[in-house]
């Protein structure tokens, strides 16, 4: 809508704009079952109001794991202990995407939290509803409730020590409209005897043509079908949980087109389509799998049935002969050395890979004192009690400097391999990897559709493994028919303005043709009849349907 | 004498086409595999296309055009993950609904289902599955090939899922390990035999309104129970129980 009146703005005049929005607010008051979408911007209260109690809502996103719903909890406490007049409910997530397809569903009504964990991508496209998302930039140095300001009333970091790097990834379209919570990348998690019993070394730098290799020979079968490496009757050799971030970085370190910072799409290139006949050779030799058709890729890797399992740091927990979680029996458990290496390489010399891990970032309300409760509660979650412990429980690592160059987060670095739970090793050397890595990681720009490329850059490898495990022909006509399903799928040509970017709305096209107008004020008659229908219809009580994306069992990341 | 005979032999044919209609063990369509042809079907590196009729028993979501279904005939189950299904045509596959099915056979962490599936309705007959009794099933190689099945389990035993923070056992978690929060999956432990198995209440099959949501939360390690539910698997046996009742 924003983006619609935007464009109508730009080219109307006073009367034909004035009548514009007469329609575009007539649309909207009609519209009273979808609620506003539009919101004053927030200013910032000179004071922070103790007298009135305030309730805020906070949709936090966790592993499946407890000691992370903990530490929730006792952040919410300790914040209420502080700000007595404050209540904060969580609501817990395991799914960064339910969690934008929630919002996304609240900007609507009117309904969403205060404050919730959630990925750039996603932001970009809650900020389609004006003033919905709070822009972070003039709190961060107001001198009384900024990053450390005069009247907080705790340890807050500084903007200074908010690791640059993971800040910035928080802004687009020139505003700052997140903080980092924690940060992660990929690893990629080995079984190490296996690739050792193949008679191959592990490199100093892990490359795409070792893990292809190793892998290729690792599908190698006995005459009674098992494989010769395990003894068993499974083995993918490489799994992929993430095939959306398997996409990006290897065209990052290829050095080839992704989308521009403007939303500009360049995923469909030869490039690619060499990617994906190179992953095809592979899936077919039987080297290959992803987490959406084979399962999780830790379930493999221990229990042998898996040589390179790539996932996030932030699994690190469940990867490993002595992983302290694991959702296999024991008795399926297969003992091995177990290495956790950064991801796969083109260019040994110029590492890349990808920075991902929760941001967190603050809804507008009417009411500027709770959107500056929602600020101070923000704030707490960068604090270092937070922030190290939360880190503690994955290989997760906190994103201020304060915390990581803190005693007791660098106590709990050298004490890696001490015991299989707090300390377990391959967990403090995920964490490691990145603290080690900062300077070689990345994030793709952020845009309204940028969501949508990446699952798009993702359904690209996910379609071609599955159609050559169906024995179909991966080749130059199979690959123009993908690219169109899956531009198709994900709306990506409905993105794409007359300048090959992600429409934004702020080219100027001259003045908008009579016809446009008429169009425009047929686009709100048909807007009245839908609503009418959809009013009649949800009268009539005819629905009852579980709107939900089907969940694996034990979802844990 | 003649006339009586034909008029019999006429009963009993039409009775037998009303039973066939009735029970799910009606003929397969031409083209339509077997229950025992699709389980012969490899799930390793390849998936096969596999086109099967069966009985819709129960809906699990639907979520952008894509239904997840359990579905059964008298010779075996099904279950149909992500098939493509409008909002509209997920509204017609009530319980006993009889649906022709292509899709692929896969295996996920050992729960053998048909994905990327698109589904016509077969009008005529209807059939619901009477829950088979797997009690003494249970620890052994044949629980398996009830597969997906509507099933029920007879005097088990409550056993403690977990602790609270506050150290003490509890019956059942929010999730598989405590980390959620009413509404989502409920997990809990019951025994047979000095084995216990881990039992969940799928929140989308079951939310937190139904009956068996509410049964599981007031359930007290100890109690003997009976359920009821699909045979689902993941890393190993793990039914989506949907009724829960004092074992009789």
């Amino acid at each position: 809508m924003k983006n619609i009146y935007q464009k109508c703005k730009a080219h109307l005049g006073p009367v034909q704009a004035g009548f514009a929005a007469l329609l575009v607010g007539t649309a909207l008051l009609l519209t009273g079952c979808h609620g506003s979408r539009g919101m004053d911007p927030f200013q910032i209260p000179d004071e922070f109001d103790t007298e009135q109690n305030y309730e805020i809502t906070f949709w936090a996103k966790n592993d499946t794991n407890k000691t992370q719903t903990r530490i929730y909890e006792q952040a919410i406490e300790d914040f209420q202990t502080l700000y007595p007049n404050v209540t904060v409910n969580l609501r817990l997530y395991t799914d960064y995407g339910r969690i934008y397809n929630d919002v996304i569903t609240n900007i609507a009504t009117n309904t969403t939290p205060n404050v919730c964990i959630t990925y750039p991508d996603h932001i970009a496209t809650y900020l389609t509803g004006t003033n919905q998302v709070v822009p972070l930039e003039e709190l961060f140095v107001n001198e009384k409730y900024g990053l450390g300001g005069s009247e907080v009333r705790f340890l807050a970091p500084t903007p200074e020590e908010i690791v640059p790097q993971f800040l910035e990834e928080c802004r687009f379209g020139g505003h700052y409209y997140a903080l980092p919570y924690m940060r992660s990348t990929e690893a990629c998690y080995i079984n190490k005897t296996y690739v050792e019993k193949l008679g191959y070394t592990l490199p100093d730098t892990l490359t795409w043509d070792f893990v292809w290799e190793v892998s290729d020979a690792a599908a190698a079968k006995s005459e009674d079908g098992t494989y010769l490496v395990n003894g068993q009757k499974v083995m993918i050799p490489f799994i992929y949980k993430s095939t959306d971030n398997m996409m990006i970085q290897m065209l990052r370190q290829k050095q080839a087109g992704y989308s521009t910072p403007e939303g500009e799409i360049l995923l469909f290139h030869d490039t690619t389509a060499q990617l994906l006949r190179d992953i095809a050779e592979h899936t077919k030799k039987g080297a290959f799998s992803t987490f959406k058709i084979s399962s999780y890729p830790a379930n493999f890797l221990n229990a042998g049935q898996c040589i390179f399992a790539i996932d996030s740091t932030a699994g690190a927990t469940w990867m490993g002969s002595d992983a302290p979680l694991m959702d296999i029996s024991e008795d399926k458990v297969v003992e091995f050395e177990t290495v956790v290496m950064p991801i796969p390489q083109f260019d040994t010399e110029q590492p890349q890979m990808i920075s991902q891990g929760p941001s967190v970032c603050i809804f507008n309300k009417s009411n500027p004192q709770e959107v500056l409760v929602s600020w101070l509660f923000v704030q707490y979650l960068l604090t270092n009690q937070v922030q190290i412990a939360y880190s503690e429980t994955e290989g997760y690592v906190p994103v201020t400097t304060k915390a990581q160059t803190s005693e007791e987060y660098q106590d709990y670095l050298s004490r890696s391999g001490e015991d299989n739970t707090q300390h377990y090793e391959i967990k403090i050397k995920a964490a490691q990897l990145l603290l080690d890595n900062v300077g070689h990681t990345f994030v793709t720009p952020v845009f309204n559709g940028s969501a949508s490329l990446r699952d798009a850059a993702g359904q690209l490898i996910e379609n071609t493994v599955k159609s050559v495990r169906r024995g179909e022909t991966v080749d130059d006509a199979y690959l123009e028919k993908l690219y169109g399903d899956v531009t198709s799928l994900y709306r990506l040509d409905q993105l794409i303005g007359s300048n090959g970017t992600a429409a934004s709305g702020k080219a100027d096209l001259g003045p908008l043709p009579w016809t446009s107008v008429l169009l425009l004020l047929s686009l709100g008659g048909a807007w009245i009849l839908i609503i009418a229908y959809l009013a009649a219809k949800f009268l009539a009580g005819t629905k009852n349907v579980q709107k939900k994306e089907p969940h694996r069992q034990r979802n844990k990341q | 004498m003649k006339k009586i005979t034909s008029l019999l032999i006429m009963c009993v044919l039409v009775f037998a086409c009303i039973g066939c209609g009735k029970d799910g063990g009606d003929a397969k369509s031409e083209g339509v595999m077997t229950y025992e042809e699709y389980m012969a079907v490899p799930t390793g590196d390849e998936q096969q296309q596999v086109v099967i009729e069966a009985y819709v028993q129960a809906k699990q979501s639907w979520w952008e055009n894509k239904a997840t279904v359990y579905a059964q005939d008298k010779d075996g189950a099904y279950f149909l993950y992500d098939m493509a299904c409008s909002e509209e045509d997920y509204a017609k596959l009530t319980p006993g609904t009889k649906i022709k099915v292509t899709g692929y056979k896969t295996e996920w962490s050992g729960e053998i289902e048909i994905i990327d599936a698109t589904f016509e309705i077969q009008e005529g007959s209807t059939y619901i599955a009477e829950a088979l009794d797997v009690t003494s099933l249970l620890g052994t190689d044949d629980l398996i090939k009830h597969q997906n099945e509507f099933v029920s389990f007879k005097g088990m035993t409550v056993e403690a899922a977990g602790k609270d923070d506050s150290g003490n056992e509890v019956a059942f978690l929010y999730k598989w390990d405590g980390s959620g929060q009413d509404g989502d999956d409920l997990y809990f432990n019951v025994s047979l035999n000095g084995n216990i198995y881990t039992f969940t209440v799928e929140s989308y099959l079951c939310d937190n309104t139904t009956d068996v949501y509410a049964a599981v939360k007031n359930l007290k390690i100890g109690d003997k129970i009976d359920m009821e539910g699909f045979l689902y698997w993941y890393e190993g046996v793990n039914p989506h129980i949907t009724s829960v009742t004092a074992a009789k």
